[in-house]
């Protein structure tokens, strides 16, 4: 056969299809013109991904997209049949640049495209303003990442996110430190950002709360790296500890300088900070830091997903992939639970789920946060970020003794099992 | 007494870096009265190369003396680096050096853009992270603590500045510069290359910025494809507040940006706290004895004290510090 | 093709013209919406940049002020607007009383920029209103404590979308068969809003004002001379630009419901001088030409970079948003390469640039 022929048979069986497509008042099944035969009738439903993948954040949008596309593959390599076709899901990666401008356009754009759910922003910034779009068309959204409050607080249908709130993690990690550290005065400093500020400002409250003194707020920004000036005063008030709100890029720098001008304190960061890279940025400085992640993080992720990960994009996860994983496999989940791909009928069942992920079990509460979620505190030993305790429903337990308690637990009929979990870091 | 000393070093420091790269923003203003934008991008790819020839050797030598390494890393940073600023030039300038005024700060726009995201491609989107081959030494001054790396950026651009001035004003090449600075017409007809001086003038800016580069990536451990702007817009200041174009003024409006912002950050903060000034009224002794202060200015603010500065000098004197000429070419 | 032209100039021509152009303008949100809705939104994102261009055009273009914080302006009036009408310090005032309040503090803010900075030039000038953008934007930052104003990098979320009687211009409605989202009530209103600012424009660039801020440009020694105020007018320059910053402001929080400073960072000053620059400085025509390029470009290669590249290589060879990157720095070299004074320039700069030559 030709070019020519085939073009034209292609373009043949395209106004077939296209025919035949409007000839029927009710689509659904819409045959794809390199589909000819009938039986093996195979329908797309689109997943959209926002994230930064240009700008200062972008290597954590695409671990976020990595995360996401993941989920996706493995749902098609599995066989997903929903109202008794065959689904095929497909990712819409869009780039949002971290800019609440574009966010909106983004959004925009995939509710154009009808995508059935959307997994993402990263950033409060945009997923906020995006969230109205999405509510709008009644498309459900799912951030990995959006830590702020706001976000699911605006009264809209259909806005979840999967990882815990600044206000759930902020407390947790105060606490620990409060108990385990006992400082009488704590230096807390973030990065301008509405994370950073968002976090350090529910540290400082919980501390506050426990009789610490704090010292007065100092601040960055999300570009920072010359934190000496910042710090030699801090110095000169002698606290027992610092916490930090703020990203790796600027916290592994903070904690190098921190060492390098003689600061004894404990150092404590948010999950922004809470990655292996602090070691490669800080050096023998970062070990004894300590970090809390929201849920179970990215070391303690099932192994399933680990090893997958690694399998398929060849780097480890970074921060929140276990997150936007767990967010894909959600809506994927809540489309076969309800039979149907489409929003309004799959929403009330993701709203009622109950999911065991690569994160920890998962169930949203009426507001779309994650229900009781875990947090988990960890602390930097020989360059690795490894867990010494699991918070939940409120009461910090041991790693092992949080095993004991999930191994009793019935076995989840999710693919994924959270059961492995914390092997993982020990095996390095 | 100790803490104001530390906020000095740790000024200096940081200044000695804005200094290294105000020169190759003054050095070009100087001669073609152009802005290039795109320098704080040569100084990124500068820290990439950098980056990338340390960790190989790093690895694969680990026994080499930590200075060896990070000189390998400055002599393959300065050629790169030096490539890029010639490239700059040829394909972003030279047509356009007859152009509105503006033009080629579109094109220097346009060229960030690219080298910012061809960095990307080849070292990707994470941060990247020097490996710490250099042993943390501290010394003690009067209770400040400095590190051999501190030492080590000062002294280097100490240097560096030094054998620049001797260059310019020992050399032929040097004579060429000052003559084109002064005006390229009349220089052109003395038998001076103008496009070459011009060409020269990038070449020794992107070196300078290849050093600091490295600086950048060793002292702080750190290096990002977005690294440059910010580095960039500081070390622009700089130069402005010195007297762009002049290269004395670059240096010191380097250092002078480094310490501001050290002391901004160190001490404004404790400067305007409200509970000095409690007894204005009844809710500040209130919240004053909650949170114990009440600080409108603190840290937060700190590239606000920098710019503050900056226009407070230009204000009056609008030429810079130490400027002369005043660039009137709107 | 003469004969066209000729026609144009007929005044039955023009007016035949002109009714095409907006017939064509009011249909277009229905063309794009077919399209995408996205499209309506970049559109309208395109008509706040030509609001912005146009008020930065009379610093820069008329009276030869570089100005690189000019984004600074936009953000005060988003700011007035969002503190205003939002629940944050929950007022509810109608947008058309905030968006002249918005104006009227933007205009203070550019007098406060001009007053101190009338005496520098050419680049000191562009380094302080660089400075001036910065600080305005870490103040919008920081002043969440220790009193709250701002909320900080939070944001204020919920912002008042614009109300006229029942009709509310972000929520989506059926009108006489015809599919109307908000996008597109926004489109008109933005349209109308643009035309008014263009008419002012037109009239500024040939009144008393227009010639003597083209004399300050031209020569300011010379212009004082001839007894032009030249500190007024300059302030005059600032202040004028800076309401219309102020105004697109106002617009831009009532359509996005949400603003934090993140949207008001430098690169958006620079985005908004390349516009003026790339356009044509001066010229209105130029200027719009700009602004609508540099707004669409991006979007459009959002849309075709990787389809292109699935085409010609059957995979992803390299990330579709670098590629957009890469090929939008290339297109600012090139454009300025070979139209340096822009794509459309004014006359005057023309005649110039033959001068020079």
């Amino acid at each position: 056969m030709t070019l020519k022929q085939g073009l034209s048979l292609s373009l043949a069986a395209t106004v077939i299809a296209l025919v035949s497509a409007c000839g029927k008042q009710e689509p659904p099944p819409l045959p794809k013109a390199e589909a000819p035969k009938p039986a093996e009738q195979i329908v797309t439903v689109k997943i959209g991904h926002v994230a930064p993948l240009t700008g200062g954040i972008a290597h954590l949008g695409k671990d976020n997209e990595n995360g996401a596309r993941l989920a996706i593959e493995e749902a098609n390599a599995r066989g997903v049949t929903l109202g008794g076709t065959k689904v095929k899901f497909d990712i819409v990666p869009e780039d949002d640049q971290a800019d609440p401008k574009v966010g909106t356009t983004v959004a925009q754009k995939l509710v154009d495209a009808k995508v059935a759910g959307v997994v993402g922003h990263l950033n409060s910034g945009t997923s906020i303003p995006a969230s109205s779009i999405y509510s709008q068309a009644g498309i459900p959204m799912i951030s990995g990442s959006a830590t702020n409050p706001k976000f699911t607080e605006q009264g809209f249908k259909g806005v979840f996110r999967v990882v815990g709130r600044d206000d759930q993690q902020g407390p947790a990690v105060a606490n620990y430190l409060a108990s385990q550290s006992k400082p009488k005065v704590v230096a807390v400093l973030d990065d301008a950002t509405a994370y950073g500020e968002g976090l350090a400002n529910e540290v400082e409250k919980t501390l506050k709360a426990a009789g610490i003194k704090v010292l007065p707020r100092e601040k960055g920004t999300d570009k920072t790296i010359d934190w000496k000036a910042v710090l030699t005063k801090i110095k000169g008030k002698k606290p027992d500890a610092i916490f930090y709100g703020g990203m790796d890029a600027t916290g592994g720098p903070l904690l190098k300088q921190g060492r390098e001008l003689g600061i004894k304190a404990v150092f404590s960061f948010g999950d922004g900070a809470c990655t292996d890279k602090m070691s490669e940025l800080a050096g023998q400085a970062a070990d004894g830091l300590i970090c809390s992640q929201a849920g179970i993080p990215v070391q303690a992720a099932s192994k399933r997903f680990l090893d997958g990960y690694k399998a398929k994009f060849n780097i480890d996860p970074i921060l929140y992939a276990p997150f936007t994983y767990d967010a894909a496999n959600l809506l994927i989940a809540a489309m076969v639970k309800a039979n149907s791909a489409e929003p309004a009928k799959y929403l009330p069942e993701l709203t009622k789920i109950g999911f065991e992920g690569a994160s920890g079990r998962i169930e949203f509460d009426e507001k779309g946060d994650r229900k009781d979620a875990e947090m988990t505190i960890f602390t930097m030993k020989g360059g690795k970020i490894t867990p010494i305790a699991i918070i939940k429903s409120g009461k910090t337990m041991s790693v092992e003794d949080y095993m004991k308690m999930a191994g009793a637990a019935p076995a989840p009929a999710a693919p994924v099992a959270a059961t492995e979990a914390p092997k993982a870091p020990e095996k390095k | 007494m100790d803490i104001f000393l530390q906020q000095l070093i740790n000024g200096l420091t940081a200044g000695s870096v804005y200094a290294v790269v105000a020169l190759g923003y003054t050095m070009v203003y100087g001669i073609i009265q152009l802005i290039n934008f795109a320098h704080g991008e040569v100084v990124m790819i500068g820290a990439m190369v950098a980056f990338s020839v340390i960790m190989a050797l790093a690895g694969a030598q680990p026994g080499l003396p930590p200075v060896v390494i990070v000189l390998a890393g400055v002599a393959a940073a300065v050629p790169v680096c030096m490539a890029v600023g010639y490239l700059l030039e040829r394909l972003a300038y030279r047509p356009l050096r007859h152009a509105p005024r503006l033009a080629p700060l579109i094109t220097a726009i346009g060229m960030s853009i690219v080298l910012q995201h061809l960095a990307l491609l080849i070292w990707s989107r994470d941060p990247i992270a020097f490996p710490q081959i250099i042993p943390l030494q501290v010394f003690e001054i009067g209770g400040a603590a400095i590190t051999g790396v501190q030492i080590a950026i000062m002294l280097v651009s100490v240097v560096m500045m030094a054998g620049l001035s001797a260059m310019i004003y020992r050399t032929r090449l040097g004579a060429a510069m000052r003559a084109t600075a002064e005006n390229p017409h009349v220089a052109s007809l003395m038998g001076v290359d103008i496009d070459r001086v011009i060409a020269v003038t990038f070449l020794i800016g992107a070196a300078l910025a290849a050093v600091a580069g490295v600086m950048v990536g060793t002292y702080y451990g750190i290096a990002h494809y977005t690294m440059g702007a910010t580095l960039g817009l500081k070390a622009f200041s700089a130069a402005v507040l010195g007297g762009i174009g002049n290269m004395a003024g670059a240096m010191l409006g380097g250092l002078l940006l480094g310490v501001v912002e050290a002391l901004g950050a160190g001490y404004v903060g404790e400067l305007t706290d409200l509970c000095h000034a409690s007894f204005l009224s009844d809710a500040l002794v209130e919240r004053c004895a909650r949170d114990g202060h009440l600080i409108l200015f603190g840290s937060n603010y700190q590239d606000v004290f920098a710019f503050l500065v900056l226009i407070l000098v230009l204000v009056f004197r609008p030429s810079g510090l130490l400027g002369e000429r005043v660039a009137d070419r709107a | 093709m003469r004969r066209v032209r000729g026609f144009l100039h007929t005044r039955t021509g023009l007016w035949i013209g002109v009714a095409l152009i907006a017939l064509a303008l009011l249909a277009l949100p229905f063309a794009l919406a077919a399209v995408g809705t996205a499209w309506v939104r970049i559109t309208n994102l395109a008509i706040l940049f030509v609001f912005l261009s146009l008020g930065l055009n009379i610093v820069v273009g008329y009276a030869g002020l570089l100005d690189l914080g000019y984004i600074a302006f936009y953000a005060v009036g988003a700011y007035a607007y969002a503190l205003l009408a939002s629940p944050h310090f929950g007022l509810h005032l109608p947008f058309w009383l905030i968006l002249p309040i918005g104006a009227v503090i933007a205009c203070i803010f550019g007098v406060l920029l001009g007053a101190p900075t009338l005496k520098l030039r050419g680049d000191y000038l562009a380094i302080v209103t660089l400075g001036f953008g910065e600080m305005i934007r870490i103040f919008l930052n920081n002043l969440s404590r220790p009193f709250n104003v701002t909320n900080g990098p939070q944001g204020i979320a919920l912002i008042d979308p614009f109300r006229l009687g029942p009709v509310d211009f972000s929520r989506n409605e059926t009108i006489l068969g015809l599919d109307i989202s908000g996008p597109i009530k926004y489109y008109y209103l933005l349209l109308a809003v643009l035309l008014a600012v263009i008419v002012i424009n037109l009239r500024l660039q040939d009144s008393r004002i227009g010639r003597a801020w083209q004399a300050i440009r031209e020569d300011e020694v010379a212009a004082r001379a001839v007894g032009i105020n030249t500190m007024h007018m300059k302030l005059l320059a600032f202040a004028m630009g800076a309401s219309f910053g102020g105004i697109a402001g106002g617009m831009f929080a009532a359509i996005q419901g949400f603003i934090s400073p993140e949207s008001f960072v430098l690169v958006e000053s620079i985005m908004v001088v390349s516009m003026v620059v790339l356009g044509g400085m001066g010229n209105i025509g130029g200027v719009i030409l700009g602004a609508v390029l540099l707004s669409f470009v991006p979007e459009i290669l959002r849309y075709t970079v990787d389809p292109l590249q699935q085409a010609l290589f059957r995979r992803q060879v390299i990330a579709p948003e670098v590629i957009r990157m890469l090929l939008f720095g290339f297109a600012l070299v090139l454009m300025m390469r070979f139209r340096p004074a822009g794509l459309w320039p004014s006359r005057v700069r023309k005649r110039e640039m033959a001068e020079q030559e």
